[in-house]
């Protein structure tokens, strides 16, 4: 059995934010990652990051993803095990960990959860056509593998990953047929969307898509416009050719372990689905273990990586690490958290939180 | 509508845009970003001090166009590649456009582009002046178009015209 002072699980944006907070502090780390690099998504994210330039804004996520990596590779605290995947975490507070076909017990005192979101997907014949993809699927054919997914793509959702995973295929020389888009306003964000319609990718917000056409592959869609319940309008139907089908209509936070280890759990759509209840230390109801990112509602890159320092701050100073400028350290984190989300797109966010605070 | 189909009203453009007298004196920025998002690298990135300093990361730019210099700094450093420079003054007939670009292939100076709107549609044929690409742009290039004067605030795109 490893004993450890803390243990994260998870390789984006928010773990290795964490990874090196909690190690500044002192603390000795493991990092797990069930891919064989860091980063997470970020390392599909070829656009620059908004936000402030504390968080690194108009960086791109791959630029932000190789220089966390490279630190945390760097640094004599963390240990990283990458290729590896949490398979349980027990009652008596020991994560199993699958690593090259061996499991081996960790022991760790302070645990952080940064497993982030899987994606969702939607419902309507023919949807397990080939040719039907998520977004995921598809920024990692497009940007790590440099492999078009197809000619022409409808892209269904219109949420800043829909959009932003439109602009990378069309920089990619793939042509998008259209961005369709339930809701009746762009969940994305505008200079985003904007971006895209110059470039001549037309965004219909209101439609959504009746079924997918073809066989053996995927041919076009069949999308049609909603009314105000969300209820397709007869005779609005038309045709789309297209070869690939990109569902990008949203995350869903990645609870297993959190359900495993007992965390007191609560069900809020605004943040993708079932997160845990935590405290403004991001500790969770299970003392000992914190969470951050994704995993504890979908939200910006840029929030994960402040929650990860956050939680790493925190659990590190739980274990009675300390510096000079932890408190304000730990302040600067919270005000800028706070600026993310205090403007009227952070509304559903806030609205999300309210629900979860311990 | 910009929240249905990513297409600003003429009226939000308004909204942005420098006073015609301020176009008369050479170049000068214009920030197209019209929702209140947490971002603020536009401001950071001015060296004249032309953009006001935002109190809250939510606050869009405010760009005092008389000092504000046209240099095109901010350009290549907005997330959302929102920004333009614009120079009445370029010809009798011709304006300069400076546009955000981040597509391959870039096109080469002298070439004849198609220019597009902010709907995507062809609005004009537009001559490449300059494309710029240094480092510190880090992969967002600046190509630098002249349009009929008229359509200098229409034109916000262009397309190669090769087939890829």
């Amino acid at each position: 059995m490893r004993q450890i002072e803390i243990a994260i699980v998870g390789g984006g944006p928010a773990g290795l934010a964490a990874a090196l907070n909690a190690s500044k502090l002192g603390a000795q780390v493991i990092l797990i990652d069930r891919n064989d690099y860091l980063g997470g998504q970020l390392i599909k994210q070829t656009h620059r990051f908004f936000g402030s330039k504390q968080q690194r804004a108009s960086e791109r996520g791959i630029d932000i993803a190789l220089e966390l990596a490279n630190e945390v590779m760097a640094n004599e605290k963390i240990e990283v095990l990458t290729e590896a995947t949490a398979l349980g975490h027990y009652e008596d507070g020991v994560l199993l960990v699958e690593q090259a076909g061996k499991i081996m017990a960790i022991k760790p005192e302070r645990f952080i959860v940064a497993t982030g979101g899987a994606e969702k997907t939607l419902l309507f014949p023919n949807n397990d056509l080939p040719g039907v993809y998520g977004a995921g699927a598809v920024q990692t054919l497009v940007n790590v593998f440099g492999v078009k997914p197809g000619k022409r793509v409808l892209m269904v959702g219109a949420g800043n990953i829909g959009v932003i995973v439109s602009y990378q295929l069309l920089q990619a020389g793939v042509e998008v047929a259209a961005i369709i888009e339930g809701a009746p306003r762009i969940g994305a964000y505008w200079v985003h969307a904007a971006k895209v319609v110059r470039a001549g990718v037309p965004i219909y917000t209101r439609h959504t898509i009746l079924r997918a056409e073809g066989e053996g592959e995927v041919k076009g869609a069949v999308i049609a416009q909603l009314d105000d319940n969300w209820q397709p309008i007869p005779g609005t139907e038309r045709e789309i050719e297209a070869d690939v089908i990109c569902l990008s209509v949203g995350l869903t936070p990645l609870t297993e372990l959190l359900w495993q280890a007992g965390c007191q759990m609560t069900f809020v759509p605004e943040l993708g689905g079932n997160v845990p209840f935590r405290n403004e230390q991001l500790e969770t109801s299970v003392p000992g273990l914190y969470v951050a990112g994704d995993v504890s509602g979908i939200e910006e890159a840029s929030a994960a990586m402040m929650e990860g320092a956050l939680a790493g701050i925190n659990a590190a100073a739980s274990l009675g690490y300390t510096s000079d400028t932890l408190t304000a350290d730990r302040q600067n984190v919270l005000d800028q958290l706070a600026g993310l989300r205090s403007g009227p797109v952070g509304e559903k966010i806030r609205k999300g939180l309210a629900q979860c605070s311990l | 509508m910009l929240s249905q189909n990513g297409i600003p009203t003429a009226e939000e453009v308004t909204s942005v845009l420098p006073p015609a007298e301020r176009l008369t004196k050479g170049p000068v920025a214009i920030a197209e970003c019209f929702q209140n998002i947490p971002c603020d690298p536009c401001y950071h990135s001015c060296k004249q001090g032309a953009i006001q300093e935002f109190n809250d990361i939510n606050e869009r730019p405010q760009i005092n166009f008389d000092k504000c210099n046209g240099c095109g700094s901010c350009m290549s450093r907005c997330p959302g590649l929102a920004i333009f420079v614009v120079d009445a003054t370029y010809s009798d007939n011709e304006a300069l456009v400076k546009i955000p670009y981040e597509f391959l292939p870039l096109p080469e100076v002298g070439e004849i582009v198609t220019a597009i709107n902010r709907g995507g549609q062809a609005v004009a044929e537009a001559k490449v002046i300059k494309v710029q690409n240094t480092k510190v742009q880090d992969r967002t290039v600046i190509v630098w178009l002249a349009v009929p004067k008229e359509q200098m605030m229409e034109v916000r795109h262009f397309r190669v015209k090769e087939v890829r």
